[in-house]
């Protein structure tokens, strides 16, 4: 702190040099890979669809790709918006029940949600596979978002309930008084209260589904129904074996850019979801 | 744009929930907003638990279908596998070196950026960002960055007869690369939760009594950041454990098979080849119990010291 108040003397800027030095090397170490992975997406490389000049030739071929790039990433939106759907409402009614209400089993149900954390992917996902082909859910987009809300409930029911239990029971009593039901209290009084927890919900949900791996990898078995992490994987054997690296940074590029936008936008709740008691040991 | 300093929020007070029972009546609703919940957790966690024991104790091909009883030989047949022991040691080999690395390299640059000015602001945001990406886009950047065709050290390497997933320590080397590109933002966040939840007075008692910053990291910080290096541990263990999508993306297990995981073994048993999801099965009992002894004992181990 106190150094920033020093003046700019000589001997100032030449004792902090090494740390500047250090310090700018360290950042650009982080944010190097992002930028060539997009520079290089656009500039010419032979054995890509960019030979001669700069342009969007790798992004033509990732769009040409099997069933279309769009296809997979209407997929991808299907099974994010759905999951991000699902977690806020399931964690909302959830954390609501566990901050405000006693019930039987409360405790006992608390733990389970967070034992999902405890549990390996693999572990759920291979007997997930073979009840959701009972049930007619596997290799559906539906399936794979039921999956990873299941996957998100331990930290957002969590974080939603450490958002209710901030909010003073005073204020939904008040309402309750004032003649609203549980639900209408929750809907008009308390939801307003706790926006902060649904954006980091949101935020991480959104995160989480748009990136999974796993989970399509193992329950989608129908290439049109591929997520975009999955299809730009599979997209770097396609040509006789032969990887066409140009198409491939044009697909991280396609898959990174919407999560480092929106993080950047959102990167205060993101910090702040950690640093509001949701993790203290 | 910059990322928000740290800041101290007492955890809302434990007396609310403490408070008297509510009415009888309450208990009905509160099941009736607890019920989703309840219906993901029973539905698609601990019915998939029981199938999973199930399976592991049965002859069930990926295509038959549950043919039968057959203990114990899913159990023999997973520990018979011919990768099986490969697996585990190489799984507990990454293991122990991406923890060790994420718990340094997190607490490292948390203390480089602790502070609030503008500079440190804009550090954290540098270190935050790979975070943002998915491990799988992550490992995808880092296969065209890697490759000696297109990636930007080829020129470089051309001639040295080096290349970064060639042999199996240099694919194992390169995958830690990756993994503390991706994750060591993400432990310095939780580095720096820690670090706020110790009070300033104890820093300036120590300071009073002419401690230098040796003696104040080793005596003060540490101790005082047990509860969440113990937090952080436990995470970092239990992630790299079950890591899949870096190998699976980035070195398909190889070269000569050096680098497979056990959760990788179980995809391979369940879906490329045997089908046999009865194995896979077993296998997958063996990780989830492994999982659970690793846990308690590392949560004992910092408790112990801890004297909670």
């Amino acid at each position: 702190m106190s150094t920033r108040t020093r003046p700019l003397s000589f001997r100032y800027v030449a004792a902090r040099t090494p740390y500047w030095v250090f310090t700018t090397a360290l950042a650009v170490l982080f944010v190097f890979p992002l930028i060539w992975t997009g520079v290089s997406s656009v500039s010419p490389h032979p054995g890509t669809n960019q030979v001669n000049g700069w342009g969007f030739g790798n992004y033509i071929t990732l769009a040409n790709y099997q069933a279309g790039i769009g296809i997979y990433i209407l997929n991808t939106a299907i099974v994010s918006g759905l999951t991000v759907l699902l977690t806020l409402v399931v964690s909302t009614l959830g954390g609501y029940a566990f901050a405000r209400f006693r019930f039987v089993g409360r405790n006992a149900l608390f733990l389970l949600t967070l034992a999902i954390l405890m549990v390996p992917y693999a572990t759920v996902l291979i007997p997930l596979y073979v009840i959701l082909t009972r049930v007619g859910l596997q290799n559906t987009l539906l399936g794979v978002a039921l999956v990873l809300t299941m996957f998100q409930l331990p930290f957002s029911t969590f974080m939603m309930r450490i958002s209710f239990e901030a909010v003073p029971r005073e204020m939904d009593e008040a309402a309750m008084v004032d003649g609203c039901t549980s639900f209408s209290a929750l809907w008009r009084v308390l939801l307003p209260a706790v926006k902060p927890g649904l954006i980091t919900v949101g935020l991480f949900a959104f995160l989480a589904s748009w990136n999974d791996f796993f989970a399509p990898l193992i329950l989608i078995t129908d290439s049109r129904l591929q997520t975009l992490p999955l299809a730009v994987a599979n997209l770097r054997g396609q040509v006789q074996g032969v990887v066409d690296y140009g198409a491939t940074e044009a697909g991280v590029v396609v898959l990174a850019l919407p999560c480092i936008v929106l993080f950047l936008i959102l990167q205060r709740h993101y910090v702040r979801g950690f640093l509001s008691g949701a993790f203290k040991g | 744009m910059t990322v928000a300093a740290p800041t101290l929020r007492t955890p809302p007070s434990s007396g609310q929930t403490l408070r008297a029972p509510r009415p009888r009546r309450r208990g009905v609703a509160g099941w009736l907003y607890a019920a989703p919940t309840a219906l993901f957790v029973l539905l698609l966690f601990i019915l998939p638990l029981l199938v999973v024991g199930k399976m592991s104790v049965s002859n069930w091909p990926l295509l038959g279908g549950d043919l039968g009883i057959n203990a114990p030989v899913n159990y023999q047949k997973a520990v018979m596998n011919r990768f099986f022991w490969d697996s585990v040691v190489f799984t507990v080999k990454y293991t122990v070196l991406a923890t060790v690395l994420l718990i340094i390299l997190g607490l490292g640059l948390a203390l480089l950026v602790q502070e609030s000015t503008r500079w440190k602001s804009v550090l954290r945001i540098a270190f935050l960002v790979p975070s943002a990406l998915g491990l799988a886009s992550a490992s995808l950047l880092f296969y065209v960055l890697y490759s000696p065709f297109a990636g930007p050290f080829s020129h470089l390497l051309e001639g040295t007869g080096f290349s970064f997933l060639g042999t199996p320590d240099a694919a194992l080397g390169s995958t830690l690369f990756l993994i503390v590109w991706r994750y060591a933002g993400f432990y310095m966040l939780l580095m720096l939760v820690g670090l706020q939840n110790i009070p300033d007075d104890v820093y300036e008692a120590a300071r009073i009594d002419g401690a230098n910053r040796m003696q104040t990291f080793r005596d003060i910080t540490l101790p005082l950041l047990r509860p969440t290096l113990a937090l952080t541990t436990v995470l970092c263990v239990t992630g790299s454990l079950l890591a899949f999508d870096q190998f699976y993306i980035l070195t398909k297990g190889g070269p000569d098979n050096s680098t497979i995981t056990v959760v990788q073994l179980i995809y391979s048993v369940a879906f490329q080849g045997q089908n046999d999801l009865g194995v896979a099965g077993a296998l997958s009992v063996i990780v989830l119990a492994a999982l659970v002894v690793i846990n308690i004992g590392q949560i004992r181990a910092f408790r112990g010291r801890s004297e909670v």
